[in-house]
């Protein structure tokens, strides 16, 4: 007869899993500088495990030893970790209340710096570009898109997106207070929808990893959203402290629906901007 | 002892997730998290409005990093998936699973993960397959699956599909699974 595991043994399996996870980390970092150990453990572990069944392997272990002597594999893996799953205009409530809050002040600029971190492929900085287009604050706009992957930066910097998203895309474009047709800023060409160059005429797309590397500018805005969900609080604290070094005096900070700088040690030195929206400004 | 209760549902959910919250009695100690599936654009914090009238214990929508305590139900957020750490939640946008954001299948393999065999996992009615392979993990960890018997269920896809996927500790009718967790958590626990 199938017997179960006892409980001592399920603890047991657990706990060599969390070791060859703790050594894959540990490889990945010594051997390609890329520092996954202060990610929240749940996704990454999912994401990793995907990797392992890709690869045509059963362990976190037997994955590890392929990252060390095979490049290729790691680039994979890279791929994996930082492609943040995002869409065009995604919480269109967001782009309204950017619309109704923030361009106001960006409208007493002679000039303003923006920073989308962890862009990913990016259909956000695609969106805001749109967004500060209809609004005329684009032309003396310039936005940093920056992700830790050179190969989702490509695609950014490329400005094609799946053409059957189209639809889902222009529904939220109207709920984000769009005010032209959406199918103005593309054109469709075989199955992708390729956007107007010119909406990243003043956008720079560079590699940056917000683990391990400093601030670089200083911004009026950083757009941040969705991304730290999948650190851990020590890393996160650490990033909302290079956010808070790199936004000028009254600069904004735009979180994700559900981030918030509550609880962070950066908390005191921001004003609510708008509390659903999760976007604050820096007073202090 | 257990420490988590996952309940998962779909079509049909609503009513069985406060029908079984609602049998759940305050002595019932560990907390409860709750995936159902919900429209991107439905209305925050109905459900919790709505679960929060029929139960007597604090429901509360998931933010990113949100601790986990005894007692409380937890609700995931619409369009995110919701993942148990050691201690807190954390948020994912990852791609849909089964179609589904949150996906139950994402919620109870983490739970399974970070709780092992201190999980009680809890299937309810849907139209779909999602929560079968998490329930299975919970299983495979040393945890506790219940699945809402699929005859007197609103759409039984759901429930059938855990049952193909694992050995359920329990397959019961809505009106029976507050009381068997009951008998798990306290009865259990005082005779242990």
């Amino acid at each position: 007869m199938h017997t179960e595991p006892s409980q001592a043994s399920h603890a047991a399996m657990q706990e060599l899993e969390d070791i060859e996870l703790q050594l894959l980390l540990e490889g990945v970092f010594r051997r390609y500088g890329f520092d996954f150990r202060e990610y929240a453990p749940a996704s990454l572990r999912r994401r990793v495990r995907r990797r392992v069944h890709a690869e045509g392997l059963t362990t976190f272990a037997g994955l590890l030893d392929k990252l060390l002597h095979d490049p290729a594999c790691m680039e994979r893996l890279l791929l994996d970790l930082s492609i943040n799953v995002t869409s065009m205009f995604r919480d269109p409530t967001f782009y309204l209340a950017f619309r109704e809050k923030v361009v106001p002040q960006l409208r007493t600029y002679p000039f303003t710096r923006i920073w989308v971190a962890g862009c990913s492929t990016g259909e956000e900085v695609y969106s805001l570009a749109i967004v500060l287009h209809e609004e005329e604050v684009y032309e003396r706009t310039r936005i940093y898109a920056t992700d830790i992957n050179e190969s989702v930066l490509e695609r950014a910097r490329a400005g094609v997106f799946p053409l059957d998203k189209m639809r889902e895309y222009t529904q939220n474009y109207i709920k984000a207070g769009g005010m032209e047709a959406f199918s103005e800023y593309y054109v469709a060409a075989y199955d992708g929808a390729q956007f107007h160059r010119s909406l990243v005429e003043n956008v720079v797309f560079a590699q940056h990893n917000l683990v391990s590397d400093r601030s670089f500018n200083e911004f009026n805005v950083v757009v941040c959203r969705n991304v730290m969900i999948y650190f851990d609080k020590t890393l996160q604290n650490r990033v909302h402290g290079l956010f808070y070094e790199s936004l000028a005096h009254l600069g904004v900070l735009a979180l994700g629906h559900k981030e918030s700088i509550r609880f962070s040690p950066y908390e005191e030195r921001y004003e609510v901007l708008d509390s659903s929206e999760k976007v604050y400004r820096k007073v202090a | 002892m257990y420490e988590l209760i996952c309940i998962g549902a779909s079509w049909g959910g609503l009513s069985a997730i406060g029908r079984v919250l609602a049998d759940i009695p305050t002595a019932v100690d560990p907390a409860i998290v709750v995936a159902q599936h919900r429209h991107v654009d439905s209305h925050e914090g109905a459900l919790g409005e709505l679960l929060g009238l029929r139960i007597d214990r604090p429901v509360r929508d998931v933010e990113d990093k949100t601790p986990i305590a005894r007692r409380n139900v937890y609700l995931a957020p619409p369009d995110y998936h919701l993942l148990v750490e050691r201690g807190w939640f954390s948020l994912s946008v990852d791609e849909r699973v089964q179609y589904a954001r949150p996906s139950i299948d994402v919620l109870f393999e983490s739970a399974a993960d970070a709780y092992g065999s201190a999980v009680i996992g809890v299937i309810l009615t849907g139209a779909n397959e999602d929560g079968a392979a998490g329930l299975a993990a919970i299983k495979h960890r040393g945890g506790v699956a219940i699945i809402q018997d699929p005859i007197g269920a609103e759409r039984r896809a759901m429930p059938d599909a855990a049952i193909a996927a694992t050995v359920a500790d329990a397959v019961l009718p809505l009106d029976a699974i507050g009381r068997f967790i009951y008998g798990l958590c306290v009865e259990v626990a005082k005779t242990a």
